[in-house]
């Protein structure tokens, strides 16, 4: 579904990501782990094409992502709050993406009642716009949000971050139901190590820009990462 | 601490990424100040001889105080809608060990850094020197006058702080002060109070009595202190303020759906002018400059220029364009990554900001239709004003905003928050409207009024007619400058 071909990314001479060669199959999960600069970001951000590569190339389903923008319609992304409006209400925030993407109400509305357990009551019909909710709260609509229009490709930038303990084994439970599906390649990224690996199918590892682990999960992926992260 | 304070505002400057435009709008800023400063020294140097030969017989600064009061409420319009306040970004400085106090005192001090408090100076000294050397009065009484005749100048700049503070809140709290402006013009027009001749004697009896001068002394330090006092009641964030938390109204949006396809993104603008403070501010002012055409129209010098007819045309029916075209596309700077990686082709975009403006252009159009009272050429131009702003300056506008990188902040509390409200809004303006003025001019000159208006109104359905191609090719221009525009919204500023 995606291949990374000699990508690299530079900011006045110092390289932030290099990535010799990555290829995502269809339908996998994939949870990508590092600690801060490790180049998380900039990769999904260069996946989204926000910025240029300093030389190489990402394909998504055989699109070139800084070339063409037919990558758009199937693929979703969820990066940080300004990734939301926030002088919208969530209900209409998530009608704008649905008009964006070709949904229509009805289809939006029988998505977000799948979802209401997530949502805890706190963020549907409480007329309130979406910079007024808490952190936690806007994220949890940022990351339903990447589900309308089913997409096939989803990425999630550090979604446990802000949640609470609760919202974390619910989101959990959303993500492993999303890889069950075998037309969704999923992206997540993270800083917890236990959270990643519990969801996702496999794991990279990125220090200072560069692949440093891939492994398929099985029962001593964790134990092996924590050996690798430990001080 | 003011050391800090300065050092830090000199990085905010340079290191923003709007730099490169800032420093441009700065030179051309700097050729209109050069311009202004020698106005006002001239107007300073002659006002002594004039007077004394238009009025024989009367003491010019007996004339001069008596109409210091209107002098002093065309400053403050001129500053309200001129003079850029003070910013700064309070947030990272709230939870740090600095006294709000010396914050506050540096916002207001800073004020005073402005040319626009130059310039009475300038005035106000060659006036004074002329009457020290004419030696109507003692030359202590003279200094005395001047340093009060600066002082209220001094007044005048906190009265604007003040006024405009209030008035990002609510612009309902600029009403009372135009009524009472109003009710003394027009009872000194009709001679129920003089209130030229009340200022007159209280400037009169401050020559007499240069103890006096404490009076306006005292004044300038009563606004400073409440000035002082709402900044410092104001000093939090929003989000510390739970109460501030406004329940959302949903209006029902559908009827734009029989726009197409660009329905979703016109309901989106549609709800970010009706939901954040910054752009409201933008719809009331297009409405108080529909009133700009009764200033011009009234005035007979005006009808033998029809040229400067078309200068108010397209600022009458553009107002809106203008203030809300050239910060496009940084209204949406907040969410800018997200709406570049959905599914929105560019153009689709840039025609629901051009169908906003066009929309705004057509509905201020037939606002100034009663304008017909002052003959048809008014009309004619201004309907000819309103075609050349739908056909060409929407997609200048546009275009010019594929440059723009500086981010707008929406969810800011008014607090300081005045990007936009300076003068380099109305010169990157000057342009849009110069333009069209001067070909009318030239074509007025060289053949006459009515082919100058059909030459204005065709350049305009020129434009309307190959809109689409230039959408197209303006669309080109943002996607090339995608990565820039992105890297600058990200950048917080004050």
């Amino acid at each position: 579904m995606i291949q990374v071909n000699q990508l690299s990314k530079k900011y006045n001479g110092t390289t932030v990501l290099n990535i010799e060669h990555l290829e995502i199959p269809k339908g996998q999960s994939l949870g990508l782990v590092g600690n801060n600069g490790a180049g998380k970001t900039t990769f999904f951000s260069l996946l989204l094409d926000l910025i240029q590569p300093s030389t190489g190339s990402i394909i998504n389903n055989s699109i070139l992502v800084n070339a063409s923008e037919d990558w758009k319609p199937f693929t979703a992304a969820f990066i940080d709050e300004s990734f939301l409006i926030g002088y919208l209400t969530p209900e209409e925030y998530f009608y704008f993406i649905g008009d964006l993407r070709g949904q229509n109400k009805a289809d939006i509305d029988a998505l977000l009642e799948k979802y209401e357990e997530f949502f805890n009551g706190e963020i549907l019909k409480n007329k309130k716009y979406l910079r007024d909710l808490s952190k936690g709260n806007q994220k949890k609509v940022g990351i339903i949000a990447t589900l309308i229009g089913n997409p096939e490709v989803v990425i999630l930038d550090e979604p446990f971050a802000n949640l609470d303990p609760t919202t974390v084994n619910r989101l959990k439970k959303v993500i492993k139901e999303l890889a069950e599906n075998k037309d969704i390649t999923i992206l997540v990224s993270s800083h917890d190590l236990q959270h990643t690996v519990e969801v996702c199918d496999r794991i990279v590892a990125l220090n200072k820009g560069e692949i440093v682990k891939d492994i398929q999960t099985s029962g001593e992926t964790l134990q092996e990462l924590e050996m690798f992260f430990a001080v | 601490m003011f050391k800090h304070f300065i050092n830090l505002e000199l990085k905010a400057f340079f290191r923003s990424a709007s730099v490169g435009k800032s420093i441009g709008l700065k030179i051309l800023m700097g050729f209109l100040v050069v311009y202004f400063l020698l106005v006002f020294l001239v107007l300073g140097i002659a006002l002594y001889p004039i007077l004394e030969k238009v009025f024989p017989g009367q003491k010019p600064l007996t004339i001069v105080n008596s109409y210091v009061i209107f002098w002093l409420a065309i400053e403050l319009i001129f500053r309200f809608f001129m003079q850029s306040l003070p910013v700064m970004n309070i947030k990272p400085l709230l939870v740090l060990p600095i006294k709000k106090e010396s914050v506050i005192h540096f916002v207001l001090l800073k004020s005073l850094i402005s040319i626009y408090n130059i310039f009475p100076l300038l005035v106000i000294i060659p006036f004074g020197v002329f009457n020290i050397i004419k030696g109507n009065d003692g030359t202590l009484n003279m200094i005395i006058w001047m340093f009060g005749m600066y002082i209220l100048a001094l007044i005048v700049n906190y009265a604007n702080f003040l006024i405009k503070k209030k008035f990002a809140e609510n612009i309902k709290a600029f009403l009372p002060f135009v009524v009472l402006g109003m009710v003394f013009f027009g009872l000194d027009y009709f001679g129920v109070f003089k209130i030229t001749t009340l200022s007159g004697v209280v400037l009169d009896t401050l020559v007499l009595q240069p103890i006096l001068v404490l009076v306006p002394i005292l004044i300038l330090a009563g606004f400073y202190i409440l000035n002082f006092k709402y900044l410092k009641s104001n000093f939090y964030l929003d989000s510390s303020l739970q109460s501030k938390v406004e329940e959302a109204k949903t209006s029902d949006l559908s009827w734009t759906k029989r726009f197409g396809d660009i329905a979703p993104f016109l309901q989106l603008d549609l709800k970010m002018i009706w939901r954040n403070k910054r752009p409201k501010t933008v719809i009331w002012i297009s409405l108080i400059f529909l009133a700009y055409g009764l200033m011009i129209y009234t005035n007979p010098t005006y009808k033998e220029t029809p040229a400067f007819s078309v200068l108010v045309g397209i600022l009458m029916t553009g107002v809106f364009m203008i203030n809300y075209g050239q910060f496009v596309p940084s209204w949406d700077s907040n969410y800018y990554g997200m709406m570049m990686s959905q599914n929105i082709p560019m153009k689709q975009y840039l025609a629901s900001k051009a169908g906003l403006m066009s929309v705004s252009v057509v509905i201020l159009a037939i606002l100034s239709t009663p304008y017909l009272y002052f003959g048809w050429n008014v009309l004619a131009i201004n309907l000819a004003c309103a075609t050349y702003n739908l056909g060409v300056n929407i997609p200048v506008l546009l275009f010019a905003g594929s440059f723009n990188k500086k981010r707008i902040d929406l969810e800011k509390s008014p607090f300081m928050n005045y990007q936009g409200t300076g003068a380099t809004q109305w010169i990157v303006g000057l342009p849009l409207m110069l333009i069209p003025t001067l070909i009318f001019y030239g074509i007025y000159k060289l053949i006459n009024v009515e082919v100058a208006i059909i030459a204005i109104a065709t350049i305009g359905v020129i434009g309307l007619v190959v809109r689409n191609y230039l959408l197209n090719t303006i669309a080109a221009g943002y996607t090339k400058r995608k990565y820039a525009t992105i890297n600058g919204f990200k950048q917080q500023e004050n």
